[in-house]
């Protein structure tokens, strides 16, 4: 009972802080702040709050255990964790991003969209059912299986941290300009709003409550995204030949919005971004712990599909809103900073292209839905995002590395429910720091590092026998370190971020997958092969039994009772 | 509850053909995968101006289509995987356990 009176108190001041910033929302536009106060928007944000934080009271009542907290012990089905996943997947990164870069760049945001889409059928034929049976909590229980777990643990949190870490920032940036552009709110104060409802939701409610929010804003987001692709498509009489011309009429890039464009400045770039989209998707740490919370092997293939389904067609949709908003949105002086006329033009910048679009095609009751739900979306993900980093400090690093296994339950909660606030806090300041970055482009750069280190280190454990834990973190750091080092280098960040001048880049690609893929399984192959050590005759010996549970789930961890 | 261990089951005839069945299939299907986008990606890195062709008379290009099927094939290689093993590798797994009891 003491984490449900905790829990009380906790989100009776986080509704005191709410209702405090709203009327400091309402004294600036009183004070003359161009923002008006979107009342309809702010009444649907509040009752989903309301919502989830009765939703997150429920899951704190009956999460114990580290099971319940990590995994919601293995009871989602697979159709709830299929919509969960893709819940995980339509962030507001991909949502508020894509269709902004439609709107920047037309069919440059399509290719995105497709490298989102094809890391998972990969996923499902190789690692989703190997994943469910040798797992428990984490990945890292599948990469460090038959491994010495120590260093394993380390470079898998390690990998982890970064991945969540620059996800993170996609989000919280996402959530800070909507926040502003809808309530008048500084950026600083949006970005903190989000942070602290996140560690509410994730300290109390666990995996079980992360679930749920997940699930419901996935139905919302659908909802309100396939409204707003059926009303662009609507008025251009259900003809996208129509919906086109007319975009490519008043975009300034007239005709070459239909074709691959400026994104992609050569074929290097092109294939190293694929990677990174691909398999990334299969090193993303949040959506790899999804695949513990259902029953076995059947349920984690299912939810793959059932997920692959309603993403793909959530990315057809941005398309279609992305194009709606050149043709409804660039057009309208309303959108538009005032006397400035053309696409660039837009208030809040590019990934407010389909909230805008919310407003021409629904109204300001609409607006109001769809801002709510683009909040919702990025209050689901960061809380996904945060439990995959808190666990990786708590259960890898803590009770595996630091207490060597034996940790006490109880204290490996807490010290995730510490984490948790850690990296809540840490999300904020990073929020603020990278303010003017483009969002979808920093989760590329998450998808860079997860393809990088986690996923080639995941697979190779999987299915190759040679791997000896040497091999396996050599490899590992060395796709983590160069893939790190190539973004930090690289044009998004070296001038765009830190502000160098244009062309001086020491790595010319926006991404650095191509070679820091190469670098990890280069470096996992070479340092296994030569490795000659006892633990590695230990290591390779463990396989076939390794092997044998991962095919058959024989003496997998099972759903526990409910 | 003793379980085989797993020198009996990978002895087992079912396990084999389970081993055998479901690799060949997830990494050909994987390949197929693989092929369709990195197809789609060199066409975007090498020769952008094919997905630019006009389709028709109108400002439709080559590439709509093309990226719309790349995103429904990978939800249609996903459907045919989880079929068969639905039909086929979980009867294959359910033997398997029994065996091993």
């Amino acid at each position: 009972m003491k984490t449900a009176s905790i829990f009380r108190a906790g989100a009776a001041g986080l509704l005191v802080a709410l209702s405090s910033t709203l009327a400091h929302a309402a004294g600036a536009i009183d004070g003359g702040s161009k923002q008006e106060l979107n009342i309809a928007a702010i009444g649907m944000f509040l009752a989903f709050v309301l919502l989830t934080l009765g939703i997150t009271y429920w899951a704190a009542k009956q999460t114990r255990s580290a099971a319940q907290f990590y995994t919601a012990g293995g009871g989602i089905t697979g159709f709830q964790n299929g919509l969960a996943i893709a819940g995980d997947y339509m962030s507001a990164a991909s949502f508020l991003g894509i269709s902004g870069l439609v709107y920047l760049s037309g069919y440059d945001g399509l290719i995105y969209s497709v490298g989102w889409l094809v890391g998972w059928p990969i996923v499902t034929f190789l690692i989703a059912e190997q994943l469910r049976n040798l797992g428990k909590f984490t990945f890292a229980d599948v990469a460090s299986f038959r491994f010495a777990q120590t260093p394993i643990r380390v470079l898998a949190a390690c990998g982890t941290l970064v991945t969540v870490a620059f996800y993170l920032i996609a989000q919280m940036v996402g959530a800070g300009k909507l926040i502003q552009l809808l309530f008048g709110l500084d950026y600083w104060m949006a970005v903190l709003v989000v942070g602290g409802l996140m560690i509410v939701y994730v300290t109390f409610g666990g995996m079980v409550a992360t679930t749920w929010v997940q699930i419901i804003k996935a139905c919302l987001l659908l909802a309100g995204a396939s409204f707003m692709a059926m009303m662009v498509l609507a008025k251009f009489g259900f003809n996208p030949e129509a919906l086109f011309s007319k975009a490519v009429e008043v975009h300034p890039k007239k005709i070459a919005i239909m074709e691959p464009g400026s994104l992609i400045s050569n074929p290097l770039s092109a294939i190293s971004l694929g990677l990174a989209l691909m398999f990334g998707t299969a090193g993303l740490p949040h959506i790899l712990m999804r695949f513990f919370t259902v029953s076995d092997a059947k349920a984690a293939r299912k939810s793959v599909f059932v997920a692959t389904g309603f993403i793909g067609y959530f990315y057809i949709l941005t398309f279609i809103i992305g194009f709606g908003a050149i043709t409804l949105v660039s057009t309208n002086p309303e959108f538009l900073e005032a006397g400035k006329t053309g696409l660039a033009a837009i208030k809040g910048g590019s990934n407010m292209a389909a909230i805008h679009l919310a407003n021409a095609v629904g109204g300001n009751v609409f607006l109001g839905f769809i801002s709510a739900v683009a909040f919702a979306t990025i209050l689901a993900v960061v809380s996904g995002l945060t439990l995959a980093g808190a666990s990786a400090i708590s259960h890898d690093l803590y009770a595996t590395v630091i207490k060597e296994g034996a940790a006490n339950e109880q204290d490996e909660i807490r010290i995730s429910k510490i984490s948790t606030v850690f990296l809540g806090i840490l999300a904020v300041i990073l929020g603020i720091v990278f303010e003017n970055q483009n969002v979808a482009f920093m989760v590329g750069l998450a998808f860079a590092i997860a393809a990088s280190c986690n996923f080639p280190v995941l697979v190779m454990s999987i299915f190759w026998k040679g791997m000896t834990t040497r091999g396996a973190v050599i490899g590992g750091f060395l796709g983590l370190i160069s893939a790190l080092v190539g973004v930090v280098l690289s044009p998004g960040v070296w001038e765009a971020a830190i502000g160098n001048p244009k062309g001086s880049a020491p790595f010319p690609y926006d991404n650095p997958a191509l070679f820091s893929m190469a670098l990890a399984f280069g470096g996992i192959w070479l340092f296994s092969t030569l490795d000659n050590s006892k633990r590695a005759a230990q290591d390779r010996a463990g396989f076939p039994a390794q092997f044998v549970r991962s095919q058959t789930g024989i003496g997998a961890v099972g759903a526990a009772s409910h | 509850m003793a379980t085989a261990s797993y020198e009996t089951i990978e002895k087992n005839p079912s396990y084999q053909e389970l081993v055998r069945k479901r690799s060949s299939f997830g990494w050909s299907l994987s390949a197929a995968m693989l092929v369709i986008y990195f197809g789609f990606i060199l066409l975007v890195g090498y020769a952008p101006k094919v997905l630019g062709i006009p389709l028709g008379t109108g400002v439709m290009t080559v590439g709509i289509p093309v990226g719309l099927l790349v995103i429904i094939s990978a939800f249609v290689l996903t459907g045919v995987y989880v079929a068969r093993a639905n039909a086929e590798y979980d009867v294959l797994v359910r033997k398997i356990v029994e065996d091993a009891k």
